[in-house]
């Protein structure tokens, strides 16, 4: 039986790490098989965590949170969790490659999700023209006609890194302003490739075998127009990835995990909860990671005094 | 590890190949699949006798990735016969990936 399996290997899963195996409880930390490291994996250069001067990239600052982890004693499992107990006394944790582990305590840090549009062939056109990551596919688009959608830091984020690529990146958000940080903001108004259509939403997505445009409704009049697109590139935000424990923890009437007060504690005893998969609101590196902290002295004081 | 297959090896080691291929369009600064690419070793140790598994690098063969379509890497697609017969986008775990290929690994 472990002390603490760790669900998630984004900062709030690798800080939890760091600070439980630092009180040499040995955690198992179950990374996933294919997305470990989390969502800043994806992302280029990272400079607004703390202790990095020059900034660094997302990746990097990832495999050091690893290397930490792993320097006082975490096992890092690179495996899916399919299900969870989470009732008992027991935690039982199973794995998309078979195995079976029991904890006393488990700090669930899953994160989000990226969102979908919604749109009818979204699906099927995605790996066709539509992708929701720049750091991945932005290199097909070569000198393409490329459009993001969104109006946080990583639509604002994302339209950057796709002008080194694109003729032309139209970023389309259905306000008339971004809620992106002032600083990205001003980086892509004043990038010459970036056009910023304001007020409109995709409609539709336009294409055979491969996006070929989009129908875009404005928000305001509701009038419709048609424009040629090679590559969509969706951030409109994400979803808390609560799947494999919503029929047994509480959760927020926005589908976070609900936890009590500034805690990390959910409605069952034993079962943490930190990051992305809690907050509604930051959703920062810097605050997944200090949520990460708070939910491994909550697991730590729990596995104390039981 | 898997064998690299560039534009002028494509026609031997995947088109005129007597096994099925599965051919990964990879790039060494796709996070995705750098994260795939274990997960495909060990299925190619697992089933190597059913099924090949090579690598394209879209760096290197931009041609070949552009004959193909791939906009979106990891690209993930079978070949047999000469015949694209399957095509997947995305790294997915190896439960995921062992079912969307079982009928070449049986």
């Amino acid at each position: 039986m472990r002390n603490v399996i760790i669900i998630g290997s984004g900062p709030a899963g690798y800080t939890a790490a760091i600070y439980n195996a630092r009180a040499g409880l040995e955690p198992l930390l179950i990374a996933s098989s294919v997305e470990a490291g989390g969502e800043l994996m994806k992302t280029t250069e990272v400079e607004n965590f703390p202790g990095f001067p020059n900034g660094l990239m997302g990746p990097e600052l990832m495999a050091n949170m690893q290397a930490q982890a792993e320097r006082f004693g975490t096992e890092i499992l690179l495996d899916d969790v399919v299900e969870v107990d989470l009732k008992g006394e027991v935690k039982i944790v199973k794995t998309g490659n078979g195995k079976t582990f029991e904890a006393k305590a488990v700090i669930l840090a899953t994160g989000a999700a990226y969102r979908e549009l919604g749109l009818p062939r979204e699906k099927e056109l995605s790996g066709h023209g539509v992708s929701w990551c720049a750091t991945c596919d932005g290199f097909f688009f070569r000198e393409k006609q490329i459009a993001v959608v969104g109006g946080g830091d990583s639509a604002m984020e994302e339209a950057m890194f796709l002008s080194r690529f694109g003729t032309k990146v139209t970023l389309i958000h259905r306000r008339d302003s971004f809620k992106a940080s002032k600083t990205m903001q001003e980086r892509v108004i004043n990038n010459p490739k970036i056009e910023i259509v304001y007020n409109t939403a995709v409609d539709e997505l336009l294409g055979d075998v491969n996006l070929t445009g989009l129908k875009l409704k404005n928000t305001v009049d509701g009038s419709v127009s048609e424009i040629p697109i090679d590559g969509l590139f969706i951030a409109v935000g994400s979803d808390p990835r609560v799947w494999l424990v919503e029929n047994q923890l509480e959760l927020t009437s926005e589908k976070f995990i609900q936890v009590e007060g500034r805690t990390s504690k959910t409605s069952l005893p034993g079962v943490f909860a930190a990051g992305d998969v809690i907050d509604p609101s930051y959703r920062q590196a810097i605050t997944a990671a200090g949520s990460g902290c708070v939910a491994a002295l909550d697991a730590e004081h729990y596995l104390t005094s039981h | 590890m898997a064998k690299n297959v560039t534009t002028a090896s494509f026609q031997a080691d995947v088109l005129s190949n007597a096994k099925p291929v599965l051919v990964d369009f990879w790039a060494e600064w796709c996070g995705p699949c750098r994260q795939v690419s274990p997960i495909l070793d060990q299925i190619s140790a697992e089933h190597g006798d059913k099924i090949e598994i090579v690598k394209v690098n879209v760096d290197e063969e931009p041609s070949l990735a552009q004959q193909y379509g791939i906009t979106s890497i990891p690209a993930l697609q079978v070949f047999e016969g000469g015949q694209l017969v399957k095509a997947m986008v995305g790294a997915k775990p190896k439960f995921a990936l062992e079912q969307d290929l079982a009928q070449w690994l049986r």
